[in-house]
């Protein structure tokens, strides 16, 4: 087996992680184990490996020659720095990034805080939908009345929306 | 506040308080934000990263928190300074490379210290004595809400808070604690300690973080994952491994008290006879040494008064610490000098280790535990 950093010499360290279940293998060879520091227990966390790894590849599967609309960030400078350019690029690059936030995280998809905007945002959101089908409901059953009440409430939510 | 008032006073976490202080010298916990839309500081051109600076830096300095703030633009501070800084865990090593484009904003009592253009736009920290990652949480995250009102934080629904590393998207926190584990190094436990952390998904590291070695007994533990969990869930689990740790540091010092009492009293008579003595001494030495020392007062060898003036060698005898309170630039020589003579000096007062006591504590059965202040 092949060490997965240099891809040349033989693998002779082979690190598992669990996290939740869910397992993570590395392979390396000596002077690439030694050279990630992971002969050293203190300096060594397998997600940082893993980010040095397979993260460029990861990103490139998703976005050929992809760049950020927003930043001109582009996957080769990903590779270059391990850092992404600007949050647009989440979205930009998100196929890739799908399976790399997989590999180093516990969960894919975020349980905690969230700014107060963002749940009037998700809140107008849901309502806006329900209002939308309500609609379409409305106009199918030939209702025009309730239709343009809800049309009404429609306008009044995007109003909301734009303060 | 000016650079001297922050040297002249220690922050609070280093007063050595809180619930099991005598194993945990400090929590820790930092929240990482973003503003919506713009380049994050590493990518960032230099007009941008200042226009960035120029929108949040007023709005963090208005927080009340941050009344009598200490407030500085990083091109403003000396080499030095920085270095002090990091050295009290103020700011980062990577922060102490930053210069035009990047400030940092501390309250008077260094428990909130906010890096404007780190890694990323905002890295907010709070930062307590002892095992407090709740109260420590609960600051940096009542900062965070006051913040969010003004600033357009950048997020996602599904994935959280944006972060320039993916390593750091979702809840963009890091939890940790600094643990000073002299029984299970000494013991020769501390690999698979170390060990079972990492397995459960927990990052160690050394005394500045990652990358760094392990020196006067000191590791750090922090959460390594960021998504699919929240704030709180992390920091239980988080409490949950250090008090497990607590337990099994207390366990190896009993068993060195009972099984291997010669060498623990041959170590810390050692640390005591070197550091009373010697004229020459590396930063890394006197840590290792002061390490043992304080072991030596959380086992009664040492009176319980002689913690502080220990404690406070650990920072003062940084490199950094050493020549900002000399008020000179020094070479590694005449460092080492000045430290074994600042040492020499503040144990000419300390007593011997009275060995006794600690055996006839060790008969009873009753090795000092911790207190819990809280």
């Amino acid at each position: 087996m092949l060490c997965d950093v240099c891809k040349c010499n033989d693998a002779t360290v082979f690190l598992t992680q669990i996290l939740e279940g869910k397992m993570q293998k590395v392979n390396l060879c000596d002077a690439c184990s030694k050279e990630k520091g992971v002969q050293d227990p203190t300096g060594f966390a397998l997600a940082d490996l893993l980010l040095g790894i397979g993260a460029a590849e990861e990103i490139e599967k998703g976005a050929p020659s992809q760049k950020c609309p927003v930043c001109g960030f582009t996957q080769a400078d990903f590779k270059k720095t391990g850092r992404l350019g600007c949050s647009v690029c989440y979205v930009t690059f998100a196929e890739g990034l799908g399976g790399l936030l997989k590999a180093m995280h516990k969960g894919t998809e975020h349980v905690g805080k969230l700014p107060q905007r963002a749940h009037r945002e998700i809140e107008l959101g849901d309502r806006m939908r329900a209002l939308t089908d309500d609609l379409e409901k409305a106009v199918a059953a030939e209702n025009y009345e309730s239709a343009a009440a809800l049309r009404d409430q429609i306008k009044q939510l995007e109003h909301e929306k734009a303060i | 506040m000016r650079f001297s008032n922050v040297m002249a006073t220690g922050g609070e976490w280093l007063r050595g308080e809180g619930p099991h202080h005598q194993i945990v010298i400090s929590s820790r916990v930092r929240l990482a934000r973003n503003l919506r839309q713009r380049a994050f500081p590493g990518w960032a051109k230099k007009a941008e990263r200042t226009q960035i600076l120029e929108l949040i830096k007023p709005r963090v300095e208005e927080l009340p928190e941050m009344q009598d703030s200490f407030s500085e633009l990083l091109q403003d501070l000396s080499a030095l300074e920085k270095q002090v800084l990091v050295e009290r865990h103020l700011i980062s090593r990577e922060h102490a490379a930053k210069s035009v484009g990047s400030a940092v904003i501390m309250n008077r009592r260094q428990t909130l210290s906010i890096m404007v253009n780190e890694e990323d736009h905002l890295r907010m920290q709070s930062i307590r004595s002892g095992l407090q990652l709740k109260s420590a949480f609960k600051l940096v995250d009542k900062v965070d809400s006051t913040l969010e009102a003004k600033l357009d934080f950048a997020y996602d629904a599904r994935l959280g808070y944006l972060t320039a590393c993916p390593t750091n998207v979702g809840t963009g926190m890091r939890a940790s604690a600094m643990l000073h584990l002299p029984g299970l190094v000494l013991s020769e436990m501390i690999n698979q300690v170390i060990q079972a952390v990492n397995k459960i998904g927990l990052a160690v590291r050394g005394l500045y973080g990652e990358g760094t070695e392990a020196m006067g007994n000191l590791f750090q533990i922090s959460n390594q994952t960021t998504l699919g969990e929240k704030e709180d869930e992390i920091i239980n689990r988080l409490s949950k491994v250090i008090e497990t740790i607590i337990e099994k540091e207390h366990d190896a010092r009993q068993m060195l008290i009972q099984k291997k009492s010669n060498t623990l009293w041959d170590q810390i008579g050692r640390a005591y006879g070197v550091l009373t003595f010697a004229h020459a001494m590396t930063s890394k030495e006197a840590l290792n040494l002061l390490s043992i020392i304080k072991l030596g007062v959380d086992l009664g060898a040492f009176p319980e008064d002689r913690r502080l003036p220990i404690d406070e060698l650990f920072i003062d005898t940084q490199p950094a610490h050493l020549q900002k309170s000399s008020q000179q630039k020094l070479n590694a020589e005449e460092r080492d000098h000045l430290r074994a003579q600042i040492i020499r000096e503040r144990l000419r007062v300390f007593p011997k280790p009275d060995i006794s006591k600690v055996a006839r504590e060790s008969e009873n059965g009753s090795i000092p535990e911790p207190q819990n202040n809280e």
